[in-house]
């Protein structure tokens, strides 16, 4: 296949990609609209072992309504995957689609096509071990929205690697950047239900929330479990940003730029990232904050990494040496 | 039980300080080394680095800062009283990162003490009443309470065990604190490499014209930052020449214009008689020598310029520097030509790398490549000034004693394509673009500690993973017979949060339980 060809294949699979996002979507929602109909304690159980009060007639709906729920489930993960496989394609043309071909990661239409890739992979990857069918709707929503404000806003044709990218560095670099940022991602996301979810109990204890029916929020995990989430997935990143940060990032400043660190403003974004998503582990080590204020630190932490990533971009464009990032 | 692991932080005390001094610095000295306050101090220096990537810096670019003081003449005397030119060595940052410090020495000398000891220490011996312990599991077994232990001894491996009457006690995970004490430890290594290095070192800026030549001594530099510490005796004594310049652009795409490939050609000689040698610079490829570095940071245009005087006679003949001031590298510069007669001259405009016009812009250049090369410039006539004694930028005229050559009633403006030639009014005589040089833009720096901020990055990243995922962890095994089998309890205690303890409980007891003994 020729360059020219690559790009093409790029494009398409990239809308094939969205388009099977956007059924995931959909399955997943059809799933959690079934889940209406089932009891909280249903899914997982087997019929028997339940006490459905109504007899037989409501244990067989209930049994059918379960399983129902969880076929959606399943076809939305497939579908998930499918989608993160042609989004991989997608991905990989880029680089074949330049002459010389090189890695996907010129310039930030491909950094967000990467970034949303490996947020999906973390959601599939921690899928079987934490049981995460309840994030399904908010992934496949968020890689959705941002694919498409990708497509829209940040398409660029293919060009070769501009000169400061030219280092084996960019992949080392910008591997570990993205790959922390998806896991940040999906940290916050965990972070995000957490707050939901503890409003939600309280204002149930309050008597100011009445569905008392199987509604999305009753299946989220307990808080206990988000927050374990939360915690582990900032764990796994915040050594992999500090790499990408403060070792990768500044050693190959030193031979872009003729010095380590510069204060550039991604680099004083990455900074302020990296030292409150530290005090968050340190909140969290020392002083024993779980839950809801670990979670705002974590929300803060998200927002100046997303504001890094785009904000930077846009608002200080041409002041940043980053700026094609 | 959740992590006890800054253990100093229960000594703050919250009540008013008392008055003698000895005390209050003793109470000063607690709260500045409290958890609280770190943290406070943490969200402080997140926050106060964040107006220095709004505010343009002078150290970052000295030009932007400067043109943004020209545009905001009411709020300039309040941001230099601020520091916002130089946050990150402005008092106030500096105290937020001193006092940080401060509180990480506080924090590091007592649990390093504590640590020295809890090193040693040997498992807690097993309790009364293990049930009571988060995880708990029992049951009966045929085996003899000795293999119970001996096997549960074998099945803890990389645990410390003490051996008990009828039980026995594990404990792993130590090294976790030493992990996190490495970790701060590290974070003050780094902050010594990086200010360390700015007292050792230097840092240089020149532009060099291909063709032109390089000595490594602070008067042929255009900008020299030597640290404070540094002795400008000891600049290593290289040379270099640059012999040639190559560049590609990008031509589509939102980068088009960008350029993608820039390489310079250096030969260069180490001492004062060592081997010439060539090699080629550029951006992620700089040259080392004796200790520096030269780097490839910027390029663009030096127009051949010849300028006749009123005898015909050639003034000034040779390429002249003209600084980009976009990406489009349409750039501005000045030419001096003292030498002509009777009077001197002056040029002060821009060039335009591939020139392009319209009624609505002006002129432009459409592409950074020198594709259709031009010349615009106003003409002076005078006095330079350049006798006076006082040091004169090379890129802007003196007009003290200029004036601008009037054509036609209005001040001449001369325009030039490559190769032509224009004569000035009053025979004053003439001016002819010969063509195109390129010139670029070197850094030289030399950063004798940098290793040392690195170093100390890399141990903090290996502490952080230590302090992070090495989870302590405590297990009793408690056997004894009853009715001619052995009862055996298994428990255990997490010392960190999102460990895995209940599946290791679990198995250890299924392990222990199976009968194969």
């Amino acid at each position: 296949m020729t360059h020219s060809q690559f790009e093409l294949l790029s494009n398409q699979a990239i809308a094939v990609c969205g388009t099977f996002y956007f059924l995931a979507l959909l399955a997943h929602l059809a799933e959690w609209a079934l889940g209406r109909t089932v009891p909280l304690d249903a899914v997982g159980a087997t019929a028997s072992s339940q006490a459905v009060a109504g007899g037989t007639d409501t244990l067989v709906a209930v049994e059918e309504s379960t399983e129902r729920m969880e076929r959606w489930g399943r076809i939305g993960v497939i579908l998930t995957v499918v989608a993160a496989g042609m989004q991989f394609v997608a991905v990989a043309s880029r680089g074949l689609a330049a002459d010389p071909i090189r890695v996907p990661w010129g310039n930030m239409y491909e950094f967000t096509m990467t970034g949303t890739l490996v947020v999906t992979l973390v959601y599939l990857g921690l899928y079987r071990k934490y049981k995460l069918s309840w994030l399904s709707p908010v992934v496949t929503g968020f890689v959705l929205i941002t694919l498409m404000a990708d497509v829209l806003l940040l398409y660029t044709p293919v060009v070769p690697l501009r000169d400061a990218l030219q280092s084996p560095w960019l992949i080392i670099h910008v591997v570990a950047a993205i790959t922390a940022t998806g896991a940040f991602t999906i940290g916050g996301m965990a972070s995000i239900l957490y707050l939901v979810k503890e409003r939600w109990l309280e204002r149930q204890a309050a008597g100011k929330e009445t569905s008392a029916r199987a509604g999305y929020l009753a299946r989220l995990p307990g808080l206990v479990e988000l927050d374990r989430l939360a915690y582990r997935t900032h764990a796994f990143a915040f050594p992999v940003w500090t790499f990408a940060a403060l070792i990768a990032g500044p050693i190959w400043a030193q031979s872009a730029w003729g010095r380590y660190w510069g204060w550039d403003p991604k680099e004083v974004w990455a900074f302020i990232t990296w030292v409150v998503y530290a005090a968050y582990l340190h909140a969290r080590a020392t002083a024993g904050w779980k839950g809801r204020a670990a979670a705002i630190i974590a929300l803060i932490g998200l927002a100046t990494l997303w504001f890094n990533f785009i904000g930077i971009n846009f608002f200080f464009g041409s002041g940043s040496m980053h700026s094609y990032a | 039980m959740s992590e006890p692991v800054f253990s100093h932080d229960r000594d703050v005390e919250t009540g008013v300080a008392p008055l003698a001094p000895r005390e209050f610095l003793r109470w000063t000295w607690r709260q500045l080394t409290s958890m609280r306050t770190a943290l406070i101090l943490l969200f402080l220096l997140a926050l106060g680095a964040v107006p220095g990537s709004v505010i343009p810096q002078d150290a970052v670019d000295a030009l932007k800062s400067a043109q943004w003081r020209e545009a905001h003449p009411s709020l300039t005397p309040i941001w230099e009283k601020l520091g916002l030119f130089h946050v990150y060595s402005s008092v106030w940052f500096t105290a937020i990162y001193i006092l940080l410090m401060v509180s990480l020495v506080g924090c590091i000398l007592p649990r390093t003490r504590v640590y020295f000891k809890a090193m040693r220490a040997r498992p807690p011996r097993t309790p009364r009443n293990l049930t009571r312990l988060p995880e708990y599991r029992t049951f009966t077994t045929d085996q003899e309470p000795d293999v119970v232990l001996a096997r549960a001894r074998a099945a803890l491996s990389g645990y410390r065990i003490d051996d008990h009457e009828g039980s026995l006690a594990a404990e792993r995970g130590y090294l976790r604190e030493a992990g996190n004490l490495v970790f701060h430890i590290s974070v003050l290594i780094v902050l010594v490499g990086f200010a360390t290095g700015s007292l050792f070192g230097y840092k240089g800026g020149v532009i060099v014209v291909t063709g032109g030549q390089f000595a490594n001594v602070a008067s042929q530099y255009d900008e020299f930052a030597p640290g404070s510490l540094f002795n400008i005796k000891n600049l290593a004594p290289f040379s270099f020449k640059i012999t040639d310049f190559d560049v590609k652009f990008i031509t589509q795409g939102r980068e088009a214009g960008m350029a993608q490939d820039f390489s310079a050609g250096v030969d260069y000689r180490t001492g004062v008689d060592g081997a010439l040698r060539h090699t080629r610079i550029a951006v992620n490829h700089p040259l080392s020598i004796q200790g520096a570095k030269v780097y490839l940071i910027g390029h663009g245009y030096a127009p051949n310029v010849t300028v006749r005087d009123a005898d015909g006679t050639v003034a000034y003949s040779g390429p002249v520097v003209f600084t980009p001031e976009d990406a489009t590298f349409r750039s501005t510069g000045v030419i001096k030509v003292p030498d002509a007669r009777p009077t001197q001259l002056g040029f002060r405009g821009e060039f335009y790398p591939t020139y392009a016009f319209t009624m609505a812009t002006g002129p432009f250049s459409a592409f950074p490549d020198d594709k259709n090369p031009a010349l615009s410039m106003l003409v002076y006539a005078g006095n330079l000034g350049m006798d006076s004694g006082v040091p004169q930028s090379v890129y802007a005229l003196d007009m003290k004693g200029l004036k601008p050559v009037r054509k036609d009633n209005k001040a001449m403006r001369v325009d030039l394509t490559l190769g032509q030639t224009v004569t000035l009014p009053n025979g004053l005589g003439s001016v002819t673009f010969d063509g195109v040089s390129r010139f670029v833009k070197l850094q030289v720096s030399h950063n004798p500690s940098g290793w040392v901020a690195l170093l100390g990055m890399i141990m903090a990243l290996v502490g952080l993973l230590g302090s992070l995922f090495i989870k302590p962890r405590r297990v009793w095994v408690a056997v004894r017979r009853e009715g001619g089998r052995t009862l055996v309890d298994v428990a255990g205690l997490d010392r960190s949060s999102g460990g895995t303890l209940p599946e290791q409980i679990d198995a250890l007891a299924a392990h222990l339980e199976e009968n194969k003994a």
